[in-house]
């Protein structure tokens, strides 16, 4: 009884604070997105980028005459790469800053943690982050831009099998990323038939691998090395690496594609192979690359704004606010439920991550196609034949 | 004890005032999280102001009854008031089992001490990946009582609030007991309390334990609101949050426990407003308060009122 | 064997760094009674401005001094401002004044230096020596050196020098120290700068083999601080032990035992050791004054 009342209660609240919201969002007023990124912590070459992508394009589209004739106007909070602290913050930005959509969560672990608020507020969420779990199973709310770690680890496996490599020993972050890639490392290799011979661990904010690494330096005809890590850690990882003088081949996954993770490992970053989005290589890439044009676009306004060299995470949040924006053209406006429908339509869109087409059954819409092998030579990406 | 009434109806009559006074469900939020932080001060005054002994390490018993209900409630499906109390009873099993060796050791050592137990606790946290969910923690079910769902910020406010006023209750009237009056003697001398035929040692041992399960309490009820625990949660930090909400308020002081716990649980809030800068302030904030309120907010300004009233009392 | 000798070799020398942190803990506390939670702090700033300065083209040695005069600077102001004036205040509340500058000289290095990792290369190539089959690095040795020569150099200036001798009386006496002519406010200053400069010094050297960032000075502040207890407080020669042993401890277990439990070895000894030795291992349990 007491429970129907206050469901009611709670029913009877939110319906007329929502009524109350579109009737106000119709009327020329700005779109709000939200967004929880990892700007400091052990993430904060994912999350910077992606704030300053995010605070590039909002202000450019708003100065070209915003969504619709209405501007967006964007709130940024920074979860210092905590979960709890991203929970909090996407309780904020529903509740108090009453946003239309939230881009973001840069790491696996700020998504996983604001996927239950988001999805039982029934606001449109766009991740930035890898883990395959956010999007299979498919939520209704939840969509994410990058690649997943799935597909990432397949395609390291590839590139090892065909230089004839089985033997492969783990390395694995303690992060939500990093246990994740480890999870799928180990259920593809079965599938592919490579043979994990090591699987060490370490933490996010360890300041010191040598341990790990001795042990995979001591463990029996380990033929290649994976690294299941995001943002400052594998850095760390390569520098204890060859610093112990392991021979054996490096493979990180796509949670390093900045040139921050080439700069941090320094001449260690050398020969270290991952697979990543398009973009980082997109003066590689044969003209016919249908991402050729839209990555070389990006490259060059990111570089012109901030005299830095781009990333694969700036363009995760690029593609993010561009599918958000062009769902709400679509859907005519802001209302939630009618945008949500238009982004799991969105077909044939080309961004920095490959072509998108999304499904009620991929809320992610991202083909291998578009996922490249690199190596670091010289200090810079270079594309894998 | 009038005073004490006083001091407790002036607390409901806040607690039962302040929604009307909040704008949205954030606000609430924030209150609520206030509340939580304030249950576990209160317990935790008790030790650091009324027995004189440190605690560095709060927040692991904190965390443990955060996990103990998300382990059990969440994984194991037990009944939500089950787990609580479950979590309650192994963090005083902990705290007493610890309590004896380490409540002789004085000054820094007991710090360092306490420091590292509930060190100990947060990476046990964090590294027992399968169980705990490691460092990005695990997701928590609502509350459930009997059937009935705790659930919306509203009703949390009301949970927390009678639980806080609760707790202060019973803090008051330990205070004023007869053990309360031994618990103040040995802040003032211990050796002079055993002397009299204090039994000291007990007495610490009992308000560690009793700190600690409120610490548990509140922790596991934190479990159930956010729906969300990580070992950050019980972690050194979060343990020098805690005891700074004590001595910022005002040690020895029930109702300055609560007032610390307030201020220090919305001025975070505030300060993002100074955005690269909030870092700064708040350990501004909190080394000035310190330098110049060394007795805390709360009987300092209490301080000043009395010597204005006296003072004018003579005139 | 390779690998026992590739544990002792990472646990002396990241032990190396807790040695000197915890020496510094030791030389505040002898002039003041004071624990002093900003010493992870010192060992930041010497990290972060060694590594910016160097990547902004000044020569690595000019950086070290850099980031050691900032340190002092840092460490003096604290002492004047924050720690002379409370001076009579409960321990408790002396901790959280210097928790509070901590979190303000963490808040303060974000805006000076940015919330990135930044990198500082060896100080002398990266080409690494073998020993019995375990790897040491030149920056390892770098560690090893620095430390073995700032701990003689504080030894020799609290045994050997008027204003050591002056400092080590206070910490025995203090009042009578300030009847033979001792200031005692300069002594607890120097107090801070020396320990300042210790930890600054720490940290350029740690750097290259650590990265530098604003939260670098957390866990190994509290690391010292264990091991400073274990040597029991205000013991300069128990400060240096407790640090070879935390290091070393938590580099075999990283190897035997768990990576994961790595960080929680200094602890479980330090809680250990106390239960058994309340005044850690070189201490004489104090007794107290009534």
């Amino acid at each position: 009884m007491f429970r129907k009342r206050l469901l009611c209660a709670v029913m009877t609240a939110s319906a007329v604070a929502l009524g109350a919201m579109s009737a106000l969002a119709q009327s020329g007023q700005p779109i709000k997105i939200g967004s929880i990124l990892s700007v400091t912590g052990p993430a904060s070459f994912l999350g910077e980028p992606e704030k300053k992508v995010l605070e590039l394009y909002v202000d450019r589209i708003n100065k070209a005459g915003g969504v619709a004739g209405r501007p967006i106007q964007l709130t940024v909070y920074d979860d210092g790469g905590a979960a709890d602290k991203a929970a909090s913050f996407t309780k904020r930005l529903l509740e108090s800053d009453g946003v239309d959509a939230i881009l973001g969560g840069t790491t696996t672990a700020a998504t996983m943690a604001a996927v239950p608020l988001v999805e039982r507020a029934g606001v449109p969420f766009i991740s930035l982050a890898g883990a395959v779990v956010i999007t299979e199973p498919v939520k209704t709310w939840v969509f994410k831009t990058p690649h997943t770690d799935r597909m990432a680890v397949e395609k390291v496996y590839g590139d090892m099998k065909k230089r004839g490599f089985t033997r492969v020993a783990l390395l694995s972050e303690d992060s939500g990323f990093g246990k994740s890639g480890r999870d799928q490392a180990l259920t593809v290799a079965k599938l592919v038939g490579m043979t994990v011979v090591a699987d060490e661990t370490y933490g996010a904010k360890d300041a010191d691998v040598s341990a790990q690494v001795t042990k995979i330096r001591g463990a029996e005809g380990v033929q290649a090395v994976l690294v299941s890590g995001l943002g400052q850690g594998p850095a760390m990882v390569t520098r204890d690496y060859r610093k112990l003088g392991v021979s054996a081949p490096l493979y990180h996954l796509h949670g390093v594609a900045s040139k921050e993770f080439i700069r941090l490992a320094g001449d260690a970053a050398e020969g270290v192979r991952l697979p990543a989005a398009g973009l980082v290589v997109a003066a590689q890439l044969p003209d016919s690359d249908p991402q050729k044009k839209v990555a070389t676009e990006f490259t060059k306004t990111y570089e012109e704004a901030f005299k830095s060299e781009v990333s694969t995470f700036a363009g995760h949040a690029y593609d993010a606010l561009m599918i958000y924006t062009d769902a709400v053209k679509r859907a005519g406006g802001t209302d939630k439920a009618k945008v949500r429908d238009a982004i799991e339509q969105t077909k044939g869109y080309v961004g920095t991550g490959g072509v998108v087409n999304m499904s009620a059954t991929d809320h992610m819409g991202l083909g291998l196609d578009a996922f490249h092998m690199v190596e670091v030579k010289k200090g810079d990406w270079a594309l894998v034949k | 004890m009038t005073h004490r009434l006083l001091g407790l109806g002036l607390l409901a009559v806040v607690l039962a005032l302040l929604p009307l006074g909040l704008p949205n469900n954030f606000y609430l939020d924030m209150a609520i999280l206030a509340g939580l932080n304030a249950i576990v001060c209160v317990g935790l005054n008790l030790l650091v102001g009324f027995a004189g002994q440190v605690s560095l390490g709060h927040a692991g018993f904190f965390g443990i009854g955060a996990y103990a209900t998300a382990v059990l409630v969440s994984t194991h499906k037990w009944p939500a008031l089950l787990a609580l109390a479950a979590g309650a009873l192994l963090s005083a099993v902990i705290a007493f089992a610890v309590a004896r060796p380490i409540l002789r050791l004085k000054g820094h050592y007991l710090a360092m001490a306490t420091l590292g137990i509930g060190i100990i606790i947060s990476i046990v946290l964090r590294t027992e990946t399968r169980i705990t969910g490691g460092p990005d923690g695990m997701i928590v079910d609502p509350l459930n009582v009997f059937g009935f769902e705790v659930y919306g910020e509203r009703v949390w406010y009301w949970v927390v609030a009678g639980l806080l006023l609760v707790t202060v209750w019973l803090a008051l009237n330990l205070i004023d007991s007869p053990v309360g009056r031994a618990l103040r003697a040995l802040h003032g001398s211990e050796v002079a309390a055993e002397t009299l035929g204090v039994d000291t040692a007990r007495f610490k041992a009992m308000v560690f334990v009793l700190s600690a399960v409120f610490a548990s309490v509140a922790g596991s009820l934190f479990a159930h609101y956010a729906g969300l625990i990580t070992p950050a949660k019980a972690d050194f930090l979060k343990s020098v949050e805690l005891v700074t909400m004590v001595v910022f308020g005002g040690m020895a002081s029930t109702f300055g426990a609560v007032v610390g716990a307030a201020i220090l649980t919305v001025l975070p809030q505030l300060l993002t407003v100074f955005q690269d800068y909030q870092h700064m302030m708040l350990g501004l904030i909190l080394m000035l308060t310190m330098v110049f309120m060394p007795k805390g907010l709360l009987p300092t300004l209490a301080g000043l009122v009395q010597a204005r009233t006296s003072l004018g009392g003579r005139r | 064997m390779a690998e026992f000798l590739q544990y002792l070799v990472t646990g002396v020398t990241i032990g190396s760094i807790y040695a000197l942190a915890a020496l510094g803990f030791a030389i505040v506390y002898n002039a003041s009674h004071v624990i002093n939670f900003a010493q992870g702090e010192f060992i930041m700033i010497g990290g972060m401005a060694t590594a910016t300065l160097t990547a902004a083209g000044v020569p690595l040695p000019l950086a070290i001094l850099a980031g050691i005069a900032g340190a002092m600077l840092v460490g003096v102001l604290i002492a004047k401002f924050a720690v002379e004036r409370a001076r009579n205040a409960s321990v408790v509340t002396l901790i959280i004044i210097t928790i509070g500058a901590s979190i303000f000289l963490r808040g303060l290095a974000e805006v000076v230096w940015g919330k990135e990792f930044h990198r500082l290369d060896s100080f002398s190539g990266n080409a690494p020596l073998m020993l019995g089959g375990a790897v040491v690095t030149t920056q390892s040795l770098w560690v090893l050196g620095v430390t073995a020569a700032l701990i003689l150099a504080t030894g020799l200036f609290f045994n050997r020098t008027m204003a050591g001798k002056a400092m080590l009386a206070t910490s025995h006496n203090r009042l009578a120290a300030q009847l033979v002519g001792v200031n005692v406010r300069h002594v607890v200053l120097a107090a801070f700068a020396l320990s300042a400069a210790l930890g600054a010094m720490g940290g350029a050297v740690v750097a290259p083999i650590t990265y530098s960032y604003t939260e670098m000075g957390i866990m190994l502040g509290l690391k010292g601080f264990a091991a400073a207890a274990l040597g029991g407080l205000g013991n300069g020669v128990g400060a240096v032990a407790g640090g070879l042993i935390v290091g070393i401890a938590e580099s075999l277990s990283a190897g035997y035992i768990s990576s994961a439990y790595k960080d929680a070895v200094a602890f479980v000894i330090i809680v250990a050791v106390l239960v058994f030795m309340p005044g850690g291992l070189f201490g004489r349990a104090g007794t107290e004054r009534v």
